[in-house]
């Protein structure tokens, strides 16, 4: 019974070497995920050497011996030079031990198999196979098992390129005050230098003051209270330049004013509003509302603009940003990726019945703190 | 007796109740007059709001109650009540303020960062909530009997659903100014009657209600009677009192209000002074009881006493007052259980299934009021004050040392704190299982098993520390990080681990 058990759930001999080589590579995949560093190396070389069954494993990158793993360790220096002449080569080599003479007297390393790491068409680096006798299997495995690597290092290096986008859109974001609206608001102002200059004394500083939160270097986070204070200065830069035809309306339960959001996460879709609002002839309103619910506090922006086909809003939230709605797509993915899935941006519009954005955050999540 | 301005009285705080939640918000401000930093929270707002929260029936018809029958050793509870502001002042409010959380369970997941932790926080918040709510329920059914001459269980049900209704129809949406409403309600509908009733006794002649009755000596003394025994009960009320406010839900969750531990800070003080103004009310009522209503059922003295001593038009008008001050301590009181209670399962139980946010927390809400009111009808009754002070005592076993090692120790390790929770909160549950159950004993035993706060804080304290003690692999990694965010005022230019 037992064997029989262990036959069916454990599979043949042949079925279990390869789950072993499986679960061998899973160990390897999870160094090698954080790019090819010496800690990543040194982490993943051993089951690498596991997979490969040598006496002794290397990984370099083009220049230099990153991890090594296995018996003599006296040719570990030799790794470099290996390396340098496989990443020209570009192909897999088999080194003679002469090449790597440790000057050892029957030294049990005879041969080495380098196979380079490719990512992206550039050789980063290579993996040594040191063995007795470099076999054609030996070279193959090694081959296959480097492509293996470099497929790993192509995850890790995509991995890294999608936190750097999210990155430069959040720098761009804070730099993104459009040079229309300084023209804009500095064309205001000046307009009441000499009819109010008390005012245009007040709009310069509110202008100066929402320069500078948008664009502070420090912090992920910031509170609802200090992006509705942003939000503030701007509309009210805003109303400075447009007068009477923009109007707006703020609710905010004042409960909610601590809880944490990314940094400048409402101010992309008050920006919308106020484009759509006052896109077409008339006038523009605009409201913000905050509301207190429970474990959550749900933001809405609205305006009475032109709206929106719903199916153009679905494919710029997916990404495709042809829509005139700047960062919509980003503040999405921020939400998510901050709060979990269930966060993301409810967008309520149709084509004549203006839009109604709205954000749903949790007063508390792990590590999300202004 | 003539009912109708009672009824009057519980509508109109019922709709008023409603209202302000409902509209508070449209009336506080709107078009283009828009400053949100003068829309932060105030100190003084807030606090009247956590007292409004605060004051249950336990205080507003409980304490004058339990002082009439027992005597001046119930004072205990007020100062209690009182006092547990201030060790929350000093030991736990700033600090809980800047750890960010809202619940009870998001300060021991953001210390300790584990799940398992957060789970057993959960069920510790339902267990203290429901242990709150039922005597706030039974105090309902008491009031509409004794006001209107209802039937028990009508009071036990409509409470529940009126909060219900508030808590489902988004009626607690501008919870602040519904529950600072609350707070000057219930003030007035003490301190007014009080005045009047003062200034009766005094044409009265002004009895010393220490001469009156069988046992005045004993009456007026601040231990209980009984010796040892006695004094153990005195002073582990004491300690159940005063550490079991901070472990309150509905009373944490306030905290987040407060724009910074600063804020957090003053407003505890100003909780403390209305607090202090508030509970100078409920003895006077007791003592005048004493003279004038010897034989009055303990937990409506304040309704009937009015009527006792003034009569009349006047004596209805002014039952009709209090009645309305004791439907808000109900109403407040449950809805801010209700929602803190909901949250948790909506968050931990009922949100991991299918249902949507709101969905969920609407479902939350209807098993968070059902389940104390089938229990409240069906369960024996304790005295409103008792019941409280046994959820009191749960919370001062779990909570209170989760709170201060958790702020104060580094050593804190979540088998430490999941151990020392539960270990507290058994300890606890004997005097709750005990007040439940139909055994009676007396001495040493009874004083033990009645108020279990005195050695089972202690015990929940010690069981922490020594399990953290041997399991300190477990120090949760990113500890003094945490640590530099929690006592360093916001004003202070620090890195505080934001990226």
């Amino acid at each position: 019974m037992a064997l029989r058990w262990r036959r069916t759930h454990l599979g043949s001999e042949a079925d279990r070497a390869t789950f072993r080589t499986l679960h061998t590579a899973s160990l390897a995949s999870a160094g090698l995920r954080e790019g090819l560093t010496a800690a990543s190396a040194t982490s993943s070389v051993r089951h690498l050497r596991t997979l490969l069954g040598t006496p002794a494993v290397a990984l370099t990158d083009t220049a230099q011996i990153l991890a090594w793993d296995g018996t003599t360790e006296q040719h570990a220096p030799y790794a470099a030079g290996l390396a340098v002449a496989t990443a020209e080569s570009g192909m897999t080599q088999v080194a003679n031990h002469d090449e790597f003479d440790c000057r050892r007297p029957h030294c049990e390393i005879r041969q080495a198999v380098i196979s380079p790491l490719v990512v992206e068409g550039h050789t980063v680096g290579t993996l040594q196979a040191f063995t007795d006798a470099a076999t054609a299997g030996l070279a193959r495995a090694c081959d296959e098992v480097a492509q293996w690597v470099s497929t790993q290092l192509e995850l890790a290096e995509l991995e890294a390129s999608r936190t750097r986008l999210m990155e430069a859109e959040v720098r761009a974001l804070r730099a993104q005050i459009s040079p229309h609206f300084i023209y804009n608001s500095l064309g205001a102002i000046a307009s009441f230098v000499r009819t109010d200059p008390d005012r245009a004394r007040e709009l310069l500083l509110e202008f100066a003051d929402f320069t500078r939160y948008s664009f502070r270097r420090h912090g992920e986070f910031t509170t609802l209270a200090e992006e509705l204070k942003s939000i503030e200065r701007y509309l009210l830069l805003e109303q400075a330049r447009f007068g009477d035809r923009l109007s707006v309306t703020l609710r905010i339960a004042p409960e909610v004013l601590p809880v944490a959001i990314p940094f400048l996460c409402l101010q992309p879709l008050v920006e919308n509003a106020v484009r759509h609002g006052l896109a077409e002839k008339g006038d523009g309103h605009i409201s913000i509302d905050a509301t207190n619910a429970g474990q959550e506090c749900v933001i809405a922006v609205e305006d009475n603009g032109a709206g929106e086909d719903p199916e153009r809003v679905r494919r710029a939230l997916a990404g495709d940003s042809d829509l005139d709605s700047t960062g919509l797509g980003n503040v999405d993915v921020r939400l998510r990726s901050t709060f979990g899935d269930d966060y993301g941006l409810i967008v309520e519009t149709a084509p004549g019945a203006g839009t109604k954005v709205i954000v749903r955050v949790p007063k508390f999540a792990p590590g999300v703190h202004a | 007796m003539n009912t109708a301005p009672s009824i009057v009285a519980v509508v109109v705080v019922a709709i008023a109740t409603v209202a302000i939640g409902t509209w508070g918000l449209r009336f506080s401000r709107t078009t283009s007059d828009f400053f949100v930093a003068s829309r932060t929270v105030r100190p003084a707002l807030n606090a009247s709001a956590i007292g409004g929260e605060y004051l249950s029936a336990a205080s507003f018809l409980g304490i004058a109650g339990l002082v009439l029958t027992f005597g001046a050793d119930m004072l205990w509870y007020p100062v209690g009540w009182t006092a547990g502001y201030l060790v929350l002042l000093v030991l736990v409010a700033a600090p809980l303020r800047r750890s960010g959380a809202y619940t009870l369970p998001d300060f021991a997941e953001a210390r300790l960062g584990t799940p398992l932790v957060r789970s057993v926080c959960s069920l510790l918040v339902v267990a203290i909530g429901w242990l709150y709510l039922v005597p706030q329920f039974q105090g309902a059914g008491l009031t509409l009997d004794a006001a209107l001459g209802a039937p028990g269980w009508l009071g036990s049900a409509i409470v529940p659903a009126v909060v219900l209704v508030n808590v489902l129809t988004g009626g607690m949406r501008s919870v602040t100014f519904v529950q600072a409403f609350q707070y000057w309600l219930k003030l007035t509908a003490l301190l007014v009657p009080a005045v009047i009733l003062l200034t009766v006794w005094i044409d009265d002649g002004a009895t010393s209600p220490a001469r009156v009755g069988a046992d005045a000596a004993a009456w007026s003394l601040p231990v209980a009677d009984g010796g040892g025994p006695g004094l153990y009960l005195t002073y582990s009320l004491i300690v159940a009192t005063f550490l079991g406010t901070m472990g309150l839900p509905h009373v944490v969750v306030r905290f987040y209000t407060n724009p910074d531990g600063r804020a957090a800070r003053r407003t505890t003080v100003v909780v403390l002074a209305l607090l202090g103004v508030f509970y100078l009310l409920p003895p006077i009522y007791a003592a005048l009881g004493r003279v004038y209503a010897g034989d009055a059922s303990s937990d409506v003295l304040v309704l009937e006493l009015p009527r006792l001593m003034v009569g009349g038009a006047a004596g209805d008008l002014l039952s009709a007052l209090v009645t309305a001050g004791a439907f808000a301590a109900f109403l407040s009181t449950s809805s801010g259980l209700t929602i803190a209670v909901a949250g948790v399962l909506s968050q931990d139980a009922v949100g991991r299934s299918r249902l949507s946010g709101v969905a969920a927390f609407r479902v939350s809400a209807v098993i968070a009021a059902v389940v104390p009111c089938v229990v409240a009808i069906a369960a024996p009754d304790l005295g409103i004050a008792r019941a409280v002070g046994l959820a009191f005592a749960v919370a001062a076993s779990t909570f209170c040392p989760l709170l201060v090692l958790g702020i104060w120790w580094r050593g804190l390790t979540d088998i430490g704190a999941v151990t020392g929770l539960g270990v507290g909160f058994l300890g606890s549950s004997v005097g709750v299982a005990y007040a439940f159950a139909p055994v009676t004993s007396s001495g040493w035993i009874h004083a033990l098993m009645a108020q279990p706060a005195a050695w089972s804080v202690p015990l929940a304290f010690a069981t922490m520390v020594l399990v953290s003690r041997a399991t300190r692999h477990r120090i949760a990694p990113e500890v003094n990080r945490f640590m530099v965010r929690l006592h360093t005022p916001e004003a202070v230019v620090l890195d505080r681990g934001d990226s």
